[in-house]
């Protein structure tokens, strides 16, 4: 069975923007990587996916069941979440912080929830131990660099045990070398479980070389699905990114790598095509 | 095994700092009923207390029961209520530096009762339940108002949220001000005594109505307090945990809208004790809401309890409004919080 399945998803913002007929489906152990342009509509499917925003048509099944129809909780414990960014507004420690993710576990009793009985601590120790940040445990959230940030965001999503994990460009504010850590960590979590795991990234390269399987949004419409080498390929990069592009194989991996050429009619042409995401960059 | 050891206990632990709260609070109100113009030796006051059957005659035991025991009751209920709505504002706006005052919430509590003052539902014959709630309906509006003006692209911006809160407070206080105008010179005087903050004793319907809608307002946070623990990482991030956030965050703010109305209405206006006290309590326990609810109700009674104490004895025999002794502590940890940089990005 598929653990997702999207079935003509639309939504669509005020603004116009969001997503148009999006279909697709996962499967359990697959690393399906969502790339795209910006304003592709990719935050927007995850915002989809994790039930932040209700589908205007089509519907969301995960493990057979429509999104939304399932509890918020009863989601929680089949989906988790790594956002682009983490920030945590009170000085929580990482421990408390990990102990947040076993949430949607707690029995939630009339004086609310209790998210840190023995499992749960188990659970919030084995993530901290899998994401390499055992040693944060006792230390402010707050207080940590941008990448030990990012560490104990996927830690607290590990701990939820969902099936599920959608990361937004978890590698996208951070240096190379904590690319890399947060990278391996989450491949080798993917590898060791039976779950499925959602990639978002603009790094077409990153998807492409480790992702078994690639979704290619742009204007919030599907325009392939595929196999990294079926999807990266100048036929479908070029009309979704409106810039020519050159497709080699990576001489180890033998994955498909890409790069944008750039003239001078392009850069003109893409700079005032893209400017409101260049102001909601800048926001952001 | 280092990670075993490093990994923080959060529920053991949990009880002791309790009980050194509530030690705090035993003390302050044995100081409040020790202190005055007439000091009373400890033991007295536990004579004046617990001797059976009321003896009329005795003086002592007239002051301790009839005049400086319900002041101090008074004062620490007023105290944990506006120290709850601070932390209740606080964790919805994801703001250390949100308060009723600094918000313009304790303005439209004002206004709230002012307009029952000049209804004449209010004064010695007024029934306080409905006092409180007008100056509850006054709160609420105001603290509507503050979101709706500060909210950008769903969040809360520190500036915008600041800024408003100014905003809506000077509003408010104008309309206080314009009402006040209009009336008798004998209504204007209690009015304005009472909008300076006093904890002058007050009736007993009056802390039964502000007894209850405590409960009610420590309850709903005691509830919601795992919950309002996850808003401190995003209301996005909330949503994926599980939160019902919209529930969570309406409950929490019509329970810090109604605390601050109660507050208001039997006490006038008390700055900052919503900013101080729920700042000292995360120094002393950490933010899990789940252990800074209830302490932040000892401490809110504790703090105000010797802060009334330090207005009736400073001046002595002349009595300053507590309200002047707790923006003192407050206006300058304000600054440092608006100063120091995690005040700053935790608003981000």
């Amino acid at each position: 069975m598929n653990t997702l399945q999207v079935e003509g998803v639309s939504f669509r913002y005020r603004t116009g923007r969001g997503v148009e007929d999006v279909t697709f489906r996962a499967s359990p152990g697959e690393l399906l990587g969502v790339v795209g342009p910006n304003s592709a509509g990719k935050s927007t499917l995850l915002r989809l996916l994790s039930k932040v925003l209700l589908p205007q048509q089509g519907r969301i099944l995960i493990e057979g069941r429509d999104v939304a129809a399932l509890s918020r909780m009863a989601l929680a414990r089949r989906v988790a979440v790594v956002p682009q960014e983490f920030h945590v507004a009170f000085p929580f420690r990482v421990a408390e912080v990990v102990l947040m993710g076993r949430y949607p576990h707690a029995a939630g009793g009339a004086w609310g929830a209790t998210n840190d009985d023995a499992r749960d601590r188990t659970m919030a120790q084995a993530a901290l131990k899998a994401t390499g940040t055992a040693h944060l445990a006792s230390r402010r959230v707050d207080e940590l660099s941008g990448g030990e940030r990012q560490l104990v965001s996927l830690a607290r999503a590990l701990a939820q045990e969902a099936p599920i994990l959608l990361l937004d460009e978890p590698t996208a504010h951070l240096d190379l070398r904590h690319q890399g850590i947060v990278l391996s960590i989450l491949l080798a979590h993917h590898r060791e479980g039976r779950g499925t795991t959602i990639l978002v990234s603009h790094d077409l390269n990153l998807a492409a070389e480790h992702c078994d399987r690639l979704l290619l949004l742009a204007g919030g419409r599907v325009r392939a699905v595929g196999r990294p080498e079926e999807v990266i390929t100048p036929e479908h990069l070029e009309p979704a990114y409106g810039c020519p592009v050159t497709v080699e194989r990576h001489p180890a991996s033998g994955r498909p790598r890409v790069q944008g050429i750039l003239n001078q009619r392009d850069a003109r042409g893409t700079a005032s095509q893209h400017s409101p995401e260049v102001r909601e960059a800048g926001r952001s | 095994m280092m990670a075993r050891a490093s990994f923080p206990e959060a529920t053991g632990r949990r009880a002791l700092p309790i009980l050194c709260l509530v030690g705090a609070l035993l003390i302050g109100l044995l100081l409040s009923l020790m202190v005055g113009s007439v000091p009373i030796a400890p033991r007295e006051v536990m004579r004046a207390l617990f001797a059976g059957g009321a003896d009329a005659q005795d003086p002592i035991v007239a002051v301790v029961r009839q005049i400086r025991l319900p002041r101090a009751i008074l004062a620490g209920m007023v105290g944990a209520a506006l120290a709850l709505a601070g932390l209740g504002f606080q964790a919805i706006s994801r703001n250390p530096l949100a308060d009723p005052t600094v918000l313009g919430v304790s303005s439209g509590a004002s206004f709230g009762v002012t307009i029952a003052t000049v209804l004449g539902l209010a004064g010695p014959f007024g029934n306080p339940a409905v006092v409180t709630l007008f100056a509850f309906a006054g709160a609420l509006l105001a603290a509507v108002s503050v979101y709706a003006i500060a909210q950008v692209d769903g969040r809360l911006p520190i500036t915008t949220l600041l800024l408003s809160g100014v905003i809506t407070g000077l509003f408010f206080t104008s309309c206080v001000m314009l009402i006040t105008a209009f009336l008798a010179a004998a209504e204007l005087q209690g009015v304005v005594f009472w909008l300076m903050g006093n904890l002058m004793p007050a009736g007993g319907r009056t802390l039964a109505v502000l007894a209850l809608v405590l409960a009610i307002g420590v309850i709903v946070f005691a509830r919601q307090a795992a919950r309002l623990n996850l808003l401190a990482l995003g209301e996005e991030q909330a949503l994926q945990l599980g939160v019902e956030v919209e529930r969570v965050k309406r409950s929490a703010f019509v329970a810090a809208a109604l605390v601050t109305g109660a507050a208001i209405s039997t006490a006038g206006s008390i700055g900052f004790v919503g900013l101080i006290v729920p700042h000292a309590a995360r120094l002393l326990l950490g933010p899990d809401n789940r252990r800074l609810v209830p302490a932040v109700g000892l401490l809110g009674a504790a703090f105000l309890m010797l802060a009334d104490l330090a207005a009736r004895t400073v001046m002595a025999p002349a009595e300053l409004p507590v309200g002047v002794i707790t923006s003192f502590c407050g206006a300058p940890l304000f600054v440092c919080l608006l100063r120091s940089r995690r005040g700053v990005e935790a608003s981000l």
